[in-house]
């Protein structure tokens, strides 16, 4: 019954191309909770499962109703009349052999009252039609076993969904649109030096049309920076300037004509996002300034330690940068002068992960943990991804309900005439 | 014991229950009822509320309707229409056709839910149809293994509501001009009746739409062509001389060596085929070593060869919903429907909006209005032909141009036939003059991208 590796990869190839091999592994440790097998539930639970879950339990202490039978999928007229939650699993677990499917006949407040640890075990518990006691109640066990809590709520055309979270954190976050990290603003030994073996001005017509525009707009940038000053074109009319001397670099043919070289067009339109300041994002800023990137300590995640060892970059062998992330958009230029600029990314990259390495090795030996518990792989992942960090937090339910933070004012001010407010009871 | 009932009160006591059991043993046939079957999508419709439709009223007859004679077509049993079919079984409906022409395959199934690993090589339409009416007794799909263009107006005429997850614009366009032929006007005023709403739901990745047009009356598919990104190729050049990333590599060997070597014998290359894959890879390996680029992988190279669109089960199950609520509440007029365009993205946390796209006043497709194109005398028919394929309100995939020339139906040029392209490839490089045409001249043009030939004037500039 196992699959091969090789048709599980057939089957999720169009799920992998989004999340990758490391999401998928991800997806496959986990076991998802789903209390009560309601058309909701049965729903969110088909969407983990088509795509590999490891492991569901239903918790659910209803009988199937005809009502039950007629709305969800995951029931059919044989189940009524039986345990709700052993009936969806039998349809749900049929949807894909690699998963493995679980009931429980109980209902959430007899466990919360016989066995509040039942939920220890669960990568995330989902909550479906639950009322607010029964929410409270599991949202303390929750919280303080750190275990996720989505609790879901849908009545006729209205849904609702509240995610309860103390910290997640995400490394690949696949941002849509990135903006690239060029270092055109300040320029590393290694660029420097590359940038130094070009001459534009003695090259042939193929290799002149052939150079990245990333070359042609350094080169430029460095004439520029020498006669203003060292400051570079701030503001439209500067940067303006500045394409119009790099339009004066495009080649003439005999009849003064310019030839077609598109390396320099592709130059002057990258000008505006070429010159960006290269600076750590403001997100980022805030995870080296939270508490438990500062206080590293034997129980901190490798989240927090590899975070704490590129903050210790950043503030000396980065002098203020995070590590380069090595990879460049494809420009048009010949192959080699591409893979060439390629390269000297990538080794500046990677000698930035090694950097950060010694520093997550002095971190892991002054908490007493070998410096081998945090990969390399992990490491170069981590750096690769600095830009895109990300953390979500999430205030537990009870701190939401508590009287103490609600916003008294703005509710009472709500009884204003001047405020149409309807409510209706649900 | 004495009746304390009052006649008239008891008798039409027993007139309200027995209309209620005609409503539901109306649909006893074969033990597709049971208690309480209906009791949600009765809730929607047989008693009033706050969110309905200001004409709403409630009554038992909707839910007659949708169960008896409301006729739906569904376009796709893919990724989305297996959701739709599933949604729209489980609200009541039982007419629904189902158009696919497709075969199932092993990469359906992380999200086409009603396909299993015994179904693969399948046709789509005919298992999801089983699926669906074994789970949901009483439901009635009919499945066709068949292009959307196999059928005529007599087919689409025949449906109340057309719900499609396609997965091409091409195809989009087509069902959206079949819709507007559709389309009955009286002394120019447009006839209600001969409206087919159309509900549109399209997912790529973590992203996704869905809109409802009205034919005719609100912004169609081509109203609003330009929202969708160009398609993205690489340039020859590139491909055949400087390569600098691993998919230039696999386009080489894709479109330069594979008519070239011919691996398989006379062969096209078929993108589902692993043996075929697998030599693309492996040329690929090849080119890329001698660029030294790296990153060629088996997943990589399939993705270019088939232009693979990520997909995942939660995006399809999201904007199939929105769609099969569209459908729900325009066959009911029970809620007010979506105005008129729903974008959703949840790469980043969850983000939707939903907007009202507006007609294009001179869109080719439904606003009526002949389309003027300039043209000086001296360009040569290829300017013509590029500017059909290339301007973005039309992108014309391969344009057939005919016109009438002294009382006689000429083509000027068309590529979908061997013999006449060859024959009247001579004419793209004609001008127009040269070919006879004259100032205001019509031509008639014809695509994939729309059922019914859209006529052009042409008139000369300076």
């Amino acid at each position: 019954m196992a699959a091969t590796k090789d048709s599980k990869e057939q089957k999720y190839d169009r799920q992998l191309r989004l999340w990758g091999d490391h999401g998928q592994e991800a997806l496959e440790n986990a076991h998802v909770c789903l209390i009560n097998a309601t058309a909701t539930g049965t729903e969110i639970l088909k969407n983990l499962v088509l795509p590999g879950i490891g492991a569901f339990t239903i918790v659910d202490g209803h009988i199937v109703s005809g009502e039950d039978a007629g709305n969800n999928f995951f029931l059919s007229s044989d189940s009524i009349g039986k345990n709700r939650a052993q009936a969806a699993t039998e349809l749900l677990q049929e949807l894909n052999s690699d998963v493995s499917g679980n009931f429980v006949e109980e209902s959430p407040d007899k466990l919360l009252d016989n066995d509040p640890e039942f939920f220890h075990r669960f990568t995330i518990v989902i909550g479906v039609q639950l009322p607010e006691s029964t929410c409270l109640r599991l949202g303390m066990v929750l919280w303080s076993a750190s275990v996720p809590f989505l609790i879901c709520k849908a009545y006729g055309l209205i849904g609702y969904m509240r995610l309860m979270v103390q910290e997640h954190t995400v490394i690949e976050s696949h941002p849509d649109n990135a903006l690239e990290d060029l270092r055109l603003d300040r320029p590393f030994d290694e660029f420097k030096s590359h940038i130094k073996s070009y001459n534009l001005s003695i090259m042939d017509k193929k290799d002149h049309s052939h150079t990245p525009w990333v070359i042609i707009v350094a080169k430029y940038l460095e004439r520029w920076l020498s006669e203003h000053d060292g400051q570079p074109p701030k503001n439209y009319k500067e940067k303006e300037a500045f394409r119009q001397i790099i339009r004066e670099g495009i080649l003439k043919n005999e009849n003064g004509g310019l030839e077609d070289e598109e390396n320099f067009e592709e130059a002057i339109k990258n000008v505006n996002t070429a010159l960006n300041p290269t600076k750590v994002p403001t997100s980022v800023e805030d995870l080296f300034n939270s508490e438990q990137c500062n206080n590293i300590t034997a129980q901190s995640s490798s989240f927090w330690v590899m975070l704490r060892a590129v903050k210790e970059f950043v503030y000396n062998e980065g002098s203020g940068s995070l590590p380069v992330r090595g990879s460049i958009p494809d420009m048009i230029a010949d192959s080699q002068k591409f893979i060439n600029l390629q390269n000297v990314y990538r080794e500046k990259a990677m000698q930035d992960a090694a950097a950060v390495s010694k520093h997550v090795e002095s971190l892991l030996q002054s908490v007493g943990k070998p410096p081998e518990s945090i990969s390399e792989k992990d490491i170069k992942l981590f750096c690769k991804n600095s830009s895109f960090l990300r953390v979500v937090r999430c205030r537990s339910l009870a701190e939401e309900y508590s009287v103490d933070s609600i916003n008294k004012d703005e509710i009472s001010g709500l009884d204003c005439c001047c405020f149409r407010f309807f409510s209706y009871l649900i | 014991m004495a009746d304390a009932e009052e006649p008239e009160k008891k008798r039409r006591r027993i007139e309200d229950l027995t209309e209620k059991m005609a409503v539901e043993s109306g649909h006893r046939d074969g033990g597709c009822y049971w208690e309480g079957r209906w009791n949600h999508v009765r809730k929607f419709l047989e008693r009033p509320g706050p969110f309905t439709h200001p004409d709403f009223e409630p009554s038992t007859e909707s839910l007659q309707f949708l169960l008896e004679t409301c006729k739906i077509l569904v376009i796709g049993a893919g990724g989305l229409g297996c959701e739709l079919l599933k949604n729209l079984a489980l609200s009541g409906f039982r007419l629904i056709h189902v158009v696919d022409m497709d075969t199932i395959d092993v990469s359906n199934l992380n999200r086409q839910f009603l396909f299993r690993p015994k179904d693969v090589g399948r046709p789509k339409a005919e298992v999801a149809a089983d699926f669906i009416n074994r789970r949901i007794p009483g439901c009635k799909v009919v499945p066709h293994f068949k292009k959307i263009q196999d059928f005529d107006e007599s087919f689409y005429r025949q449906f109340h509501i057309i719900v499609c997850g396609l997965d091409s614009i091409v195809a989009r366009r087509w069902i959206n001009g079949m819709l507007i032929s559709l389309l009955g006007y009286e002394d120019g005023v447009l006839d209600p009746s001969s409206i087919i709403p159309l509900i549109d739901g399209g997912t790529e990745g973590f992203k996704g739409n869905a809109r409802v047009i009205l034919p005719g009356m609100t912004a169609c598919i081509d109203c609003t062509l330009e929202l969708y990104p160009p398609q993205i190729n690489f340039p020859m050049c590139t491909i055949a001389s400087m390569p600098r990333l691993p998919e230039h590599c696999v386009e080489y060997a894709r479109i330069l060596q594979w008519p070239k070597e011919q691996p398989f014998g006379d062969t096209s290359l078929d993108g589902d085929n692993p043996e075929h894959i697998q030599w693309v890879f492996e040329r690929s390996q090849e080119r890329a070593a001698e660029f030294h680029i790296t990153g060629i992988t088996y997943r990589l190279t399939q993705g270019v060869v088939k232009r693979i669109i990520p997909a995942v089960a939660s995006t399809n199950a999201v904007i199939a919903a929105a769609c099969a609520t569209e459908v729900f509440k325009i066959a009911t007029s029970a809620y007010i429907p979506l105005n008129n365009y729903l974008v959703f993205n949840d790469v980043d946390g969850l983000y939707t909006y939903t907007f009202e796209a507006e007609r294009k006043e001179n869109c080719t497709a439904c606003s009526q209005v002949p389309q003027d194109l300039q043209f000086p005398p001296s360009a040569k028919l290829q300017e013509v032909l590029e500017y059909l394929t290339e301007n973005a309100s039309l992108q014309m995939k391969s344009p057939a141009i005919t016109t009438t020339l002294e009382g006689k139906n000429k083509t000027l040029y068309l590529q979908s036939v061997k013999s006449i392209e060859e024959r009247t490839r001579p004419n793209l490089c004609k001008t127009l003059k040269e070919l006879g045409l004259s100032d205001g001249q019509e031509i008639a043009v014809a695509d994939v991208t729309t059922p019914q030939t859209v006529l052009f004037k042409i008139n000369f500039t300076a």
